[in-house]
């Protein structure tokens, strides 16, 4: 299987890799996948008071298409409201990326990673958390 | 400079040898025959070809020629021993023995005798080396069982099963063994005789020959081994295998099974010194790697290892240059990973991280520093990358964290 080229620029050259303090107030960190599922994606971001993603940061274990779903999508959360990036579908990483049907699990991982990072950081903030996919997944 | 991109994945296919291939040659244009045409001599210029491939196998394995069944690979090789045993056998038993880390070939055609309900299989377990324990073999034999299908050698993690042992087991309790030796023929001493072995299969891409032809060895004495065939026709190869033999591919198998069973003592020993090299050199640059398979009881040309906290087929990417395979789920059609690594009762996730380097004959001293060099960096990138390495550094134990699956 041939990979896309933007996967391949993702995997060769992955934006924002690495870690904020996990503990510090601004930050909402979201861990999510498993490691016997073969996929962990762990994305933290620096949200302001008036709840902007001032930037990002990832590591991943995971396939090629897994690093570059959470590559890309560390700038893409870059500068929205926290209400703009947790409206972002995985459909927009499948798109951007050309991933395979095998790959979207993926891009699924990487959405939620934004859901669970955004409410870690609501969490810290007393607000209101909204459910994510895979707690959604879990209850039903 | 070495030469890339590195083809280090010999347990899949080799390349074949230029020996071989002149070999092959003359039987497209020249030596064109049917090997089943009696009665000119194109058809005795391949009958005679045909003859030559099989005494050359017979050899390598210390059978008779005529004991040897040309077939289309190992894969409908096991597919004739299992079915046509079982198929022969019926009013006998019904009862097969194998094991969990059989190639597909041998598995799904238990499987599908068991769908068909025409057997019961024991699938036996392994040691954490990937070894079956030949006592396991005889606590499982039954009065209904016909008989034992086990490897010679591992196609992932290169472990070699005691088949003399299970064929001693077999001969004692009157029930037929098939080997599948694909991986083993050429490259470890095999001998149908000594091992106690009924059947043997065996392929020819695997040892420096063509795609496409393989072979099924069926004992003629001691005792006579029946089949009821699985593909009918003109009756060729003692009306066990029908259809016109692939007579350039079976002389390149002959050829083939002879120059490997030649230098087959130095070319181990050579692989086996690659081989080491580059496992010394993973273990020695990387912490945290794992040996998948047996330590010692291993093909000479086989190297898996489980680099922790680092996707498999994420790595066969960034070494691009150099071709192995991964037991990764990503790299498998079924998004599972390796049922040969789980069944060693190694953890999911090394599962994941596994890689098989398969060394073979073309293979060189600087592609193998070449090798350990890149996989170190490659590695060492992934981990820096790795939310798991960073939470194993910070010493948090990877069991006790729950994971949010999606």
């Amino acid at each position: 299987m041939a990979y896309s080229s933007k996967v391949l620029d993702h995997y060769n050259n992955p934006r924002n890799v690495g870690s904020f303090p996990k503990e510090a107030a601004d930050v909402g960190t979201g861990v999510v996948g498993a490691p016997e599922c073969g996929d962990v994606m762990k994305l933290q971001l620096k949200i302001n008071p008036e709840g902007v993603i001032e930037d990002a940061r990832f590591k991943t274990f995971g396939c090629g298409s897994a690093i570059a779903s959470s590559s890309y999508v560390t700038e893409l959360v870059k500068g929205k409201r926290i209400e703009e990036a947790m409206a972002i579908k995985n459909s927009a990483i499948v798109q951007e990326l050309n991933l395979p049907p095998v790959k979207i699990h993926c891009s699924v991982l990487a959405e939620d990673a934004i859901k669970a990072a955004i409410n870690d950081w609501k969490a810290k903030h007393g607000k209101q958390v909204e459910a994510t996919p895979a707690d959604k997944a879990a209850q039903g | 400079m070495v030469k890339l991109p590195i083809y280090m994945d010999n347990h899949a296919t080799t390349p074949m040898d230029k020996r071989v291939l002149d070999a092959m040659l003359p039987y497209f244009m020249e030596k064109f025959g049917n090997a089943a045409s009696r009665n000119h001599s194109f058809g005795w210029a391949a009958e005679e070809a045909v003859d030559k491939a099989r005494t050359q196998i017979a050899a390598a394995i210390n059978a008779k020629p005529k004991e040897i069944i040309f077939t289309s690979g190992a894969t409908e090789s096991d597919n004739l021993a299992i079915k046509g045993v079982v198929e022969f056998y019926k009013d006998k038993g019904n009862h097969v023995i194998t094991c969990v880390t059989e190639h597909k070939a041998v598995l799904d055609s238990c499987k599908a005798l068991e769908r068909a309900g025409k057997a019961t299989v024991t699938y036996l377990p392994v040691d954490k080396y990937g070894m079956v324990d030949p006592d396991d073999v005889r606590r499982a034999i039954t009065d209904k069982t016909v008989l034992i299908t086990i490897m010679a050698a591992n196609n992932e993690i290169g472990t070699i099963h005691p088949i003399a042992e299970i064929g001693r087991i077999a001969k004692e309790k009157g029930v037929l063994f098939h080997c599948d030796a694909t991986q083993g023929v050429g490259k470890i001493a095999l001998d149908v005789e000594a091992a106690g072995i009924d059947l043997l299969s065996a392929s020819a891409h695997k040892i420096y020959g063509p795609k496409g032809v393989g072979i099924l060895y069926v004992r003629a004495k001691g005792p006579r081994v029946r089949l009821t065939p699985i593909i009918d026709g003109g009756g060729h190869e003692r009306g066990l295998r029908s259809g016109t033999l692939n007579v350039a591919g079976i002389v390149g198998f002959g050829a083939a099974a002879e120059i490997a069973v030649r230098e087959m003592g130095q070319e181990a020993a050579r692989l086996r010194n690659l081989r080491d090299k580059l496992q010394a050199e993973l273990f020695e640059r990387l912490d945290e790697i794992y040996l998948n398979g047996h330590p010692t009881q291993r093909l000479p040309g086989n190297l898996n290892v489980s680099f922790a906290y680092v996707e498999g087929e994420s790595l066969l990417m960034g070494i691009k240059d150099v071709a192995v395979s991964s037991g990764s789920a990503c790299t498998s059609a079924t998004l599972e990973p390796s049922y040969v690594i789980r069944a060693l009762g190694t953890d999911e996730e090394l599962a994941h991280s596994s890689i098989r380097f398969g060394l073979g004959r073309f293979n060189t001293e600087e592609e193998v520093e070449y090798v350990a060099q890149r996989v170190t960096q490659e590695v060492r990138r992934l981990r820096d990358m790795s939310p798991l390495y960073e939470m194993a550094k910070e010493g948090i134990d990877l069991k006790s964290v729950e994971w949010k699956r999606d």
